[in-house]
């Protein structure tokens, strides 16, 4: 009765006013989601919607590439916790955003991606700029749409935020047709979104908790992996004072990064692939592993035979379909991590882990940040290490893809959740620099640097002009090795050296900024490192330097692919790492 | 390795089944037949699947079917005592000389039927579960099968309980 009235009325109230442009409406729906920024590029299918944009207290950030518009809207949603939005023209502007819609979608990001579309009346008649974007992104988004009446566009943006940030995050499409934006027609107002077949689980069985605290009560050994769902539900609170209170080290995945803070005592850090030789050992020797929004992926497990050959696992995800996905999990636990984790304490009394906590410390090796090799050339560690110490630790950092991410995430210890931005079940080359555009502009108090390679950093450098016209606080180091460094890696190790297309070239870096206008520097010696950073640091705004560095330098320790914690390669076992 | 015949509620709406199929190559998941069709519940449409693989395997399909919007309801139906019927339309060489026997083993043994004939071929329709259907095209080919169409199997449980959301259609 009440619903019927308040429908009535809205009704009568949108009838007092002249129905209203198609574009007009998309625009005020995503005001009334709370969207105040865009990242877009106009084209033939969206000029309708560009036509009344600027009416819109949203702010509109010109990318020079569609890609770059779907990264930094990652970017601005990891920075911020709350959905980017991207927006593009049909074609190739749809297919442009391809890469970073699948970069979403593989880290869980909540994102909101806005097409345009030929006319409905020549869909299907290959008409000019016309692709099935939404047949294209089926894999690779949460969900997607069709808007084809002027009527479905509050309902279906409503639908899509609600998606995008909704249960396990992700990427939602919505493709509009130019006929749509240019029909006339009201808002609907909004509707408690009832969706028969998505009913994610927010708050976990209390028998399932109960059966996790007994297997953690009779651990030895107790191991966490905590993931990207700590940061996502915001449980870093709740994490420590689990991991307090249970006494129990917490490893953490790449994207967990910054969801538990490094300089605690209890923390390992990295796990896996380049994980921390303690960190990883201490997964070998556990018999109770508990996994927090993480999803065993194989750059964390190895082979997975034997992984945590010793260990029953306890798997905290809201994803059902997780878990027992890659392992065979003793407690399945579906639920919002940091539900999981107050009912978890609920149910914890205080243990103590004395000897297996001084176990692992015991098995700690540094990973070696010695500002030269042995013919005094730079090193790449060292520049992170140093960027570490001198931004004392509180930047928002975002990366590529590579070595310097493995450095980053071994080296650029993060105590501030989602300080930590990084491509990581895709492994998106040339996601920093527009991932770091994003978290700038949705946090402008933040220092940001994108730390990325000369390989990434071609991919998107376009962007440093949207850096520039934004001005956004983004330092960019680009650690320079003169090749596709991990590529380069793995032809060492396992193809013989056979260094086949990963020497790459590069343009003078110095120049580039200042044809961008964006203040640049090269460094080439140990001694230059501090000097840089600080000039960075010393004013507001987009700033460049280029790390030249050693050329062979590796990322240890290393287990291979598919490999197991028996084959880990160490720095003091590898044959370059004798000096 | 065993066959599961899952029950798939699903909503009617375009590109449901885009999705599905999608999901299906993306993963790897080897299915053996689909058959799809409107349910007693207007908006809903019912997908019986068949597909082979270990628990483990079945279970991640179907965790992530679940994970396809528009499904409702996924119900494995595998060990319920399961009425299955699958529907094949045969077309097989026949002279003057095999017709005849043709006819009876199709009428006698498999009770099918023949729904068409031309002078040196006929039409044969035959109803049943797929084991059916697959012995019976065993017996025929030796006569030269010409063409071949099947509905893919639909499924099931005896009894009163059913699968199905809601409430049940109440009959005047």
């Amino acid at each position: 009765m009440a619903v019927e009235t308040q429908t009535r009325r809205a009704t009568t109230e949108q009838h007092q006013t002249e129905p209203q442009l198609g574009a007009r409406l998309i625009c005020q729906a995503l005001v009334r989601e709370g969207v105040d920024l865009i990242f877009g590029y106009p084209g033939g299918a969206v000029i309708p919607l560009y036509d009344v944009l600027p009416e819109f207290p949203i702010h509109h950030v010109l990318v020079r590439h569609e890609q770059g518009a779907a990264h930094a809207a990652d970017g601005y949603a990891r920075a911020t916790g709350k959905v980017g939005v991207c927006l593009a023209t049909s074609g190739p502007g749809a297919t442009n955003l391809v890469t970073g819609i699948a970069t979403a979608m593989m880290d869980s990001v909540p994102l909101v991606a806005i097409t345009g579309q030929v006319p409905q009346h020549v869909i299907g008649m290959d008409a000019f700029q016309e692709t099935d974007i939404t047949g294209i992104t089926i894999p690779i988004t949460k969900y997607n749409m069709v808007i084809r009446s002027v009527d479905e566009i509050g309902p279906a943006i409503q639908k899509a935020f609600y998606l995008a940030r909704s249960g396990r995050p992700g990427p939602v499409l919505i493709d509009i047709p130019k006929d749509v934006q240019l029909a006339k027609g009201y808002l609907a107002p909004p509707q408690p979104v009832n969706l028969p077949g998505y009913r994610p689980t927010i708050v976990p069985h209390r028998r399932q908790i109960r059966r996790a605290a007994e297997l953690i009560r009779q651990a030895k050994r107790p191991l966490v992996l905590a993931g990207h769902g700590i940061l996502i539900s915001g449980a870093t609170e709740e994490l420590v004072k689990f991991a307090e209170r249970a006494q129990i080290p917490v490893g953490l995945t790449l994207l967990g990064i910054s969801g538990f803070p490094a300089s605690h005592p209890l923390c390992l850090g990295l796990v896996g692939m380049h994980g921390f030789a303690h960190a990883n050992r201490a997964i070998h020797e556990a018999d109770v592993i508990v996994g927090i929004g993480m999803r065993f992926d194989d750059r964390v497990t190895g082979r997975p035979s034997e992984f945590a050959p010793n260990a029953r696992i306890v798997h905290i995800d809201i994803d059902p379909a997780e878990i027992g996905k890659v392992l065979k999990t003793e407690v399945p636990v579906v639920g919002d991590a940091r539900e999981a984790l107050k009912l978890l304490l609920e149910e914890m009394e205080p243990l103590r882990h004395d000897e297996w906590i001084e176990t692992i410390r015991s098995w700690y090796r540094p990973i070696r940040t010695a500002p030269s090799g042995p013919n005094g050339v730079l090193q790449p560690q060292y520049v992170v290490d140093r960027l570490h110490k001198l931004t004392e630790g509180k930047a928002i950092v975002t990366t590529d893809v590579g070595q310097h991410q493995m450095w980053a995430a071994q080296l650029y210890k993060c105590d501030i959740p989602n300080q930590w931005i990084s491509s990581g079940g895709l492994g998106t080359m040339g996601f920093g620099v527009p991932a770091a555009m994003g978290a700038s502009l949705g946090r402008p108090e933040a220092e940001v640097w994108a730390v990325v390679g000369d390989g990434g950093v071609q991919m998107t450098l376009h962007e440093f002009a949207t850096i520039v016209d934004e001005q956004c606080n983004v330092k960019v180091a680009i650690i320079n090795n003169g090749y596709l460094g991990m590529v380069r890696q793995w032809q060492q190790l396992f193809h013989n050296r056979n260094y086949s297309e990963t020497p790459i070239s590069s343009p003078d870096y110095v120049l580039l900024g200042q044809a961008y206008r964006m203040p640049a520097r090269r460094v080439t010696r140990p001694a230059e490192v501090d000097e840089a950073i600080q000039w960075a640091r010393s004013f507001r705004g987009p700033a460049l330097i280029e790390f030249v560095v050693n050329q062979e330098e590796n990322v240890y320790p290393m287990i291979p692919s598919g490999g197991s914690f028996r084959e880990m390669i160490d720095v003091h076992d590898a044959q370059d790492g004798e000096w | 390795m065993r066959s599961h015949t899952l029950v798939v509620l699903v909503e009617d709406k375009p590109g449901v089944m885009n999705r599905i199929v999608s999901l299906f190559r993306q993963r790897g998941f080897n299915i053996d037949s689909i058959a799809v069709g409107h349910t007693e519940t207007p908006g809903l449409s019912r997908i019986t699947l068949v597909a082979k693989g270990d628990d483990r395997k079945i279970e991640q399909l179907v965790k992530q079917l679940y994970k396809v919007l528009e499904v409702i309801k996924i119900t494995d139906v595998t060990d319920e005592n399961l009425i299955q019927r699958e529907l094949a339309l045969i077309k097989v060489n026949a002279t003057e000389r095999t017709r005849s026997d043709i006819m009876r083993l199709v009428s006698d043994v498999y009770r099918a039927r023949i729904v068409d004939a031309a002078p040196d071929a006929m039409v044969i329709e035959v109803t049943g579960p797929p084991e059916k259907i697959e012995s019976l095209i065993t017996l025929i080919r030796p006569y030269g099968i010409k063409e071949l169409a099947r509905t893919g199997v639909v499924a099931m449980a005896r009894g009163s309980r059913a699968v199905a959301i809601g409430q049940p259609e109440v009959v005047a």
